[in-house]
């Protein structure tokens, strides 16, 4: 039988607040524990929260971009349980009345499938803290740093059926939430979270299975590992006869497997109730209004009008604006150079290996565009070659604020050399050195151009233009 | 000077005017308290070397007029769940026991900048849980009047320690009645403000929609002079109003002429009413018709909702409040537990009482799934209810007068083996909590066997400078609260 795979995300945001949702304490990840806490956010008795309104400004905006329903009169409600990590044992979200509704996501998938995504609801809510178990002994520390991070959590509905329509869906929300800014979405800092609802079904068929909720899955690799084996457990229970218990399991990337946590029968009754503490709040006509009329070019606008602008490719385009922060670099150096392709080819040839090649976040980028533009106009005037230019780039690229494009090229002699006469001589010298391959040539094999090429362009340290050694080396191979 | 026996006020002018310093007002406080707090247990705590330091600085900073409020020097005690900086504050719990907090409430430090000077932690039902005061882990407070009766609660200590003068004036806090109701056991004037008016930042909260710190005294001018202090909007609280706040002293003019006063038919029809409390209660009224106002009978028809509505929003919210009292951060730990689990159900099996395990456990009922509809649902409804009548009453009347409790106070020991009663006792009290609106606890009077009477003066919400003038213009024409009990 043909299966298919049905799944629902509840993605968990961090908004990039500097303060907590209900205080003043640093949002900053790490941190000694229980050295971002106060009386408020470890809830000691008689404290209260109060909603930080940069919270609400960064949701709403979310929301916007997710094309969701805002909610006007929004409330917070409790969610009771019992945890070390929760030190009010309770936690403030929004259950009554989530702050965003009924909104879509249209994706584009790797292999170019076109995909739209429910959002059921948007709510905000607080963090817990973590607990660290001792390596000694069986005790367990509570750090409460984390305690009052702004959350939002984004619920789909059960729109997806590929691993490849959840990433590119994460990665839809990453780059939405870089380009507003409200989020840094790190999945290996927890800044962004995603727990998998999946179940399976008899293609074709309309009803649901019975769905398990994955948690702990902290990278976009693990998501896919995580969905295959899943599906594949659930439908060889299926196979066999057995039925699947709708329960949460916890994802081990070390095992790469999924394992029972709770199941439906244990699940906590978490007594929801409107939090009293936290009076409700109006969202103005006027402030959607404004919020709206400020939403930033997002990565899909950005493609067309690139393209449109400065004839680059689609696919390289959405590489280049799938970063809020290389789209940013790419603008910028455009706009001083003027010359898209050749910003298009360093950003694409070189910052694409550092990345892929080097671990290097995009986010992490201090490259000033006025050096990057600096060096475009250097190529362009051929004053060095593609090849050098790597040299110059990788240099300038890792290089600190003091680095100069200028001197660095003069103190290490790269500048391109457009000499015939030096080049002359260096073609010689090479055909002195390898007399056997001059006969080769002579014999009537004129693959060995490449090498004589080759070898001269290392004879002039790759300063040589390669169009004119190429000219030389021809004229040269003529006299023999 | 006899000290013990002036009003705040009054004590705050005689220092001003160099008669009295604030450490003589507070060593004589000190000292009643050490005379007389054997016998009633007002206090938990009682902080005499911090008090007289602080009282030394207020009488420098008052000397030096840097300190100019009409209560500065002036010794002050507060109900012990209000924070007070690096002094235990133990809500009346086991498991609050050892729990010194790093900070102060709000009011706390609202009247320290004021210069008065905080002496000692008052007595009340754990976790202000109960109307007697008996629930206590520190014991039961008595009252001042006969004390084999219970001085109220939960604010009894608070009550009680104005009315035996062991304190000047003080903090209760009010959920349900916890500081109208203890004054009118104790023959002292307490005042629950409209909700939002004072900061509840630093209040170990019961029932967080409900709570709400007042203060009790020897008469109305001196609640008008503390809730000049603690009144206004807190960073600190999201639920404090943003409103411009009237200066209360300022504006008692003892003028009621004109003023339409309501009389709730109900409530002088209830089971249970103590025929003297009844027209003691109804002779507040007639007197101030003497003054000048109107008195008209008026209709609560919701009367009999109040107390399931009020104790279900109260347990409810208890149940999540008090959910943070786990063992785990601060206060008591049971010394042998299996886990963690364990160390929850231990913790909190030795650590509460049992009024409040048990409102604990309704509380959990009624939010739990597939009762929540039924129950806590229904109760936010009735309080939209009751909130919406009484905006059409106060559209017609400027106050209504009911009585604080049906009776006086109870011999120690027999409200809480009838708990439903005791419940009950509250129908006058809860629906101003309910619906946020000011309330006012004035000595109206004395039954037979001598204990003292309340009468409740009820106003719109943000209306507290009127309904605080109509009791201080009953004060002018009446001497109750100028009685006291002899402590024995």
């Amino acid at each position: 039988m043909e299966w298919e795979i049905v799944m629902g995300l509840e993605v968990h945001v961090e908004l990039a607040t500097k303060t907590k949702i209900f205080c003043s304490c640093t949002t900053e990840f790490g941190g000694a524990p229980n050295t971002h806490c106060c009386p408020v956010c470890t809830g000691m008795p008689g404290t209260l929260p109060v909603l930080n309104k940069k919270v609400l400004e960064y949701a709403v905006k979310a929301g916007l971009a997710l094309n969701c329903d805002i909610t006007r009169y929004n409330k917070f409600d409790r969610k009771n349980y019992f945890y070390p990590d929760l030190p009010k044992a309770y936690q403030i979200s929004q259950l009554y009345l989530p702050f965003a509704r009924d909104g879509h996501v249209d994706l584009i998938t790797r292999s170019g499938k076109e995909k739209t995504v429910r959002i059921h609801e948007i709510h905000m809510e607080e963090d817990a803290g973590k607990l660290i178990h001792s390596a000694f002994g069986d005790a367990t520390f509570p750090d409460y740093n984390r305690c009052g991070v702004p959350l939002i959590e984004i619920v789909s509905e059960p729109d997806f059926r590929t691993s490849e329509e959840v990433i590119a869906y994460l990665e839809k929300l990453k780059t939405t939430f870089e380009y507003l800014g409200i989020s840094d979405c790190k999945m290996q800092e927890g800044s962004m979270r995603a727990d998998v609802n999946l179940s399976v079904r008899p293609k074709g068929s309309e009803e649901f299975g019975t769905r398990t909720e994955m948690k702990n899955i902290n990278s976009f690799k693990a998501i896919e590992r995580a969905i295959a084996f899943e599906s594949a457990r659930q439908i060889e229970a299926i196979e066999k006869g057995e039925k699947i218990v709708q329960e949460t399991r916890r994802w081990d990337d070390n095992k790469g497997k999924t394992f029972a946590m709770r199941s439906k029968e244990n699940a906590q009754d978490y007594r929801y109730f409107p939090e009293p503490d936290i009076p409700p709040i109006s969202i103005e006509e006027s402030t959607i209004a404004e919020y709206t009329a400020a939403m930033p070019e997002f990565a899909g606008e950005k493609v067309v009008r690139y393209g449109e602008e400065f004839g680059i490719a689609k696919a390289d385009a959405e590489i280049i604006a799938g970063s809020k922060y290389l789209a940013k670099l790419f603008e910028e150096t455009v706009a001083i150079c003027n010359n898209p392709k050749e910003v298009r080819y360093w950003i694409m040839m070189q910052i694409m290996y550092f990345m892929n090649e080097r671990g290097v976040a995009p986010e992490d980028i201090k490259l000033d565009p006025k050096k990057f533009a600096q060096f475009v106009n250097i190529v362009a005037a051929d004053r060095i070659n593609k090849q050098t230019g790597k040299t110059v780039f990788e240099a300038m690229f890792f290089g600190d604020d003091s680095f100069d494009v200028e001197a660095y090229i003069k103190e290490n002699g790269l500048e391109q050399v457009d000499d015939s006469e030096a080049i002359r001589e260096a073609v010689k010298a090479i055909f002195a050195l390898n007399p056997a391959t001059v006969e080769q040539y002579k014999a009537g094999q004129t693959k060995v151009v490449g090498f004589f090429v080759g070898q001269v362009m290392r004879e002039m340290r790759g300063k040589a233009k390669p169009d004119t050694v190429n000219k030389v080396v021809a004229e040269e191979l003529s006299k023999l | 000077m006899d000290i013990l026996n002036m009003t705040a006020l009054e004590i705050g002018s005689a220092i001003k005017e160099g008669k009295i310093t604030s450490v003589e007002a507070t060593k004589a406080v000190l000292e009643a308290a050490k005379s007389v707090d054997e016998a009633i247990n007002a206090y938990i705590t009682i902080c005499s070397a911090e008090a007289l330091a602080k009282a030394a600085e207020a009488d420098k900073k008052i000397a030096a007029g840097e300190l100019k409020g009409p209560l500065a020097g002036v010794p002050i005690a507060i109900k012990d769940n209000i924070c007070t900086k690096g002094v235990k504050t133990t809500c009346a719990s086991k498991i609050l026991g050892d729990f010194a907090p790093v900070y102060n409430a709000t009011v706390v430090e609202k009247l320290e900048a004021e210069g008065a000077v905080v002496v000692g932690k008052l007595n009340m039902d754990e976790f202000a849980m109960g109307s007697t005061s008996e629930t206590s882990y520190y014991g039961a407070t008595k009252n001042p009047w006969d004390t084999n009766k219970v001085p109220g609660g939960s604010s009894g200590g608070a009550a009680a320690a104005v009315a035996a003068k062991e304190a000047i004036c003080s903090l209760g806090s009010d959920t349900g009645g916890s500081i109208r109701q203890p004054a009118a056991y104790c023959g002292v004037t307490g005042f629950k403000p409209t909700y939002g008016t004072v900061s509840r930042f630093g209040l170990i909260a019961y029932a967080s929609s409900l709570d709400q710190i007042g203060p009790v005294a020897k008469d109305v001018a001196d609640c008008a002079a503390i809730m000049d202090v603690i009144k206004g909007k807190d960073s600190y609280d999201g639920t404090s109003l943003d409103v411009e706040y009237p200066e209360y002293l300022k504006s008692l003019n003892g003028d009621v002429k004109g003023l339409k006063i309501g009389l709730p038919t109900e409530c002088f029809k209830t089971d249970g009413l103590d025929p003297e409390v009844s027209e003691k209660v109804k002779a507040v009224a007639d007197t101030l018709k003497a003054m000048g106002a109107e008195v008209e009978e008026v209709s609560l028809p919701f009367l009999d909702y109040v107390i399931p509505a009020y104790y279900i929003i109260a347990a409810a919210e208890a149940s999540s409040n008090l959910s943070r009292f786990d063992g785990v951060k601060y206060g008591f730990r049971a010394a042998d537990y299996d886990g963690l689990v364990d160390l929850y159900n231990a913790t909190r099996s030795e650590g509460f009482g049992n009024e409040v395990k048990k409102r604990i456990l309704l509380g959990t009922f009624v939010l739990s799934s597939g009762y929540y509809d039924a129950y806590y649902r229904k109760a936010l409804k009735v309080k939209a209810v009751i909130k919406q009548k009484f905006d059409e009453i106060f559209s017609k009347f400027d106050c209504i007068i009911c009585p604080v409790a049906p009776s006086t106070a109870p011999l120690i020991g027999k409200s809480l083996a009838d708990p439903l009663k005791m419940y009950l006792s509250d129908i006058f009290t809860v629906s101003v909590n309910i619906a946020g609106l000011p309330g006012l606890s004035v000595p109206c009077g004395f039954d037979k066997s001598g204990m003292p009477i309340g009468a409740q003066i009820i106003g719109a919400t943000l209306s507290d400078a009127k309904v605080l003038n109509i009791g201080y213009a009953y004060q002018q024409s009446t001497e109750f609260h100028k009685s006291f009990p002899e402590v024995k």
